[in-house]
């Protein structure tokens, strides 16, 4: 663990920050004799070589300890510090705003009026991460764990139990500083309870997870809200990891940060090939593996389980819709960023390449759905039905707006309580007698979710069935991605 | 030398626990692993006599070579066969 390092005070008076590498400091050189003379207090940290200004006191910064802590990506950087705070900054060599900074005068009159400067060593890329774990890395509270010199670090993970069965990123102290850059959050700030130890679970150990699963630090904030919303009594993902059925958590992502972060909404959204949503489902699955202590064969007991469970997060294409956004129907305002966690298995496709009508394709969607989990199952399950381009076209044409095509499915799948129960049909399988005169919806109110998603050819939609509905089983749960 | 942050909610601990110490080797399978230095047999013919006398089975191994870990191969048969193992580490 590193020793805890304190931010370095500045001198009051004058500070630059300079490189003998850097023509522009070089250039500026007689400049900073000429404020010494002119009386001015002024300290002189250098970056690479303590003989350098010559004819000054040089405070020797090779070390980047005052450069790092007081952020200086420029040299030369000129500063103004009062009873130990800076109080004004300029980057560069520029006549005007040197002469106001110092209140000098016909400063290097000789000299071009403006010069750029050039990168401080301190966020130099060969320098940035081993810095920042040397200096900010006590804020990290995990234990290290090291490694033996002949451990491969990838096999490590596996060894350790760390890993889904896929090879992982070692979470370095580096690259998980480097993934905390992701958000504006503590990384000591608790984000859940994660099941199934329920653990408190801190920003920290999700970015740890996050380096592992291989996101990006612009992922983190879309993963932590994956984890909160995951963690809720609603989602119930207690119950979604130790069930016997192949759910697990889905994550549905809405509004802007989609194509910030590059997300996939069209040429096969729900398959390979896009970083973003692939790691951040792995992330949210390795935090409840990992934090929450939640495995296949302990608590996990999924009969088959599904390839989902590596990971299935994807983005809506909203642009390309004819409704509102899943977040809209989730009670979000548009230019919010959210994600919906949803408990679900695989996919199944409904093909129909011959309807044009609205109420065809709404006849199609309906038979479909009824086979969700069984055909004589009734008001068990929730489903969301990603509705391709080319099919949602049939109803963009025809004017329907999305709580006309749910209320037309609805109306589709009013299910006689005499095909359901048990022994109809011959299938012993089926709903309890007493719905024998009933008529059942195949889904509760607001049990069906569509979403606009896909490439712009194939007459395709997907469905993906849920878990156990309601409140004794799992809901739908949208949470605002937070920077 | 790496060093990674652990993952996990750590109440696990961070290093292997060993296998509890039998209290009596009788009736027991030992394995002697030769690592293949020099006059490492040496060592392990004289403990095999010593677990005959104590009613032990003693299996025989060795590693290829001494500048390597042991193959995957070797360590499953190990922990296959094997209730306790003894590893000379001759020269």
């Amino acid at each position: 663990m590193p020793a805890p390092a304190e931010k370095p005070s500045l001198p009051d008076g004058l500070v630059a920050v300079v490189k003998r590498d850097c023509p522009t400091c070089a250039l500026i050189e007689p400049v900073l004799r000429q404020l010494k003379s002119a009386g001015r207090r002024l300290t002189v940290y250098t970056q690479d070589d303590p003989t350098f200004p010559s004819g000054l006191d040089v405070v020797d910064d090779r070390e980047l300890e005052v450069s790092w802590h007081h952020a200086v990506e420029t040299v030369p950087t000129l500063m103004r510090v009062e009873s130990g705070a800076e109080v004004e900054r300029t980057v560069g060599w520029n006549r005007k705003d040197w002469e106001a900074l110092t209140g000098v005068g016909n400063l290097g009159t000789t000299l071009p009026a403006h010069r750029p400067g050039c990168g401080s060593l301190s966020v130099h890329p060969d320098n940035a991460d081993a810095l920042g774990v040397r200096f900010s890395g006590s804020k990290l509270k995990s234990r290290r764990i090291e490694l033996a010199s002949l451990e491969d670090e990838v096999e490590s993970l596996f060894e350790r139990g760390w890993t889904d069965g896929l090879p992982g990123v070692p979470p370095t102290e580096g690259r998980v500083l480097r993934m905390l850059e992701g958000t504006a959050r503590s990384p000591d700030e608790v984000v859940a309870v994660a099941p199934p130890d329920l653990i408190a679970v801190t920003v920290e150990k999700v970015a740890i997870n996050a380096v592992m699963a291989g996101c990006k630090p612009e992922y983190l904030p879309v993963v932590l809200a994956a984890v909160e919303a995951a963690c809720t009594d609603e989602f119930n993902m207690h119950g979604v990891l130790a069930t016997t059925m192949p759910v697990g958590p889905i994550v549905v992502v809405n509004g802007p940060i989609r194509r910030a972060i590059g997300m996939n909404t069209g040429v096969n959204v729900l398959g390979q090939g896009n970083r973003a949503g692939l790691t951040i489902g792995r992330a949210l699955q390795l935090v409840i593996r990992n934090v929450g202590g939640g495995r296949p064969g302990e608590v996990d007991r999924a009969t088959h389980g599904s390839p989902g469970k590596l990971s299935f997060c994807f983005a809506e294409d909203e642009e390309g819709s004819p409704w509102e956004p899943l977040s809209a129907q989730r009670g979000f305002t548009s230019g919010v960023s959210t994600v919906t966690l949803f408990a679900g298995e695989g996919t199944r496709c409904v093909i129909d390449q011959h309807s044009r009508k609205p109420e065809s394709l709404a006849s199609s969607f309906a038979v479909s759905l009824r086979a969700v989990h069984h055909p004589k199952l009734a008001l068990g399950f929730d489903a969301i039905l990603v509705v391709g381009p080319e099919h949602a076209r049939v109803f963009r044409e025809a004017g329907w707006t999305k709580a006309r095509v749910l209320e037309e499915i609805d109306a589709r799948l009013q299910l006689p309580g005499g095909d359901l129960v048990r022994g109809a049909n011959g299938i012993e399988e089926g709903m309890p007698e007493h719905f024998l005169s009933d008529t059942l919806p195949k889904f509760r109110p607001g049990g069906l979710l569509l979403i606009h998603a896909g490439g712009s050819a194939g007459l395709f939609s997907e469905i993906i069935g849920g878990w156990v509905s309601g409140a004794g089983g799992s809901q739908p749960t949208t949470k605002e991605v937070r920077p | 030398m790496t060093i990674l942050l652990d993952p996990t909610s750590e109440r696990a601990v961070a290093k292997r626990t060993l296998v509890a110490r039998p209290s009596s080797l009788k009736g027991k399978v030992v394995g002697l692993l030769d690592i293949s230095k020099p006059r490492g047999d040496v060592f392990l013919d004289r403990i095999a006599e010593r677990l005959a006398d104590d009613g032990a089975t003693a299996l025989r191994f060795a590693k290829p070579t001494y500048t390597k870990p042991a193959p995957v191969d070797l360590r499953q048969e190990l922990a296959a066969k094997c209730d306790v193992l003894i590893e000379a580490l001759a020269d």
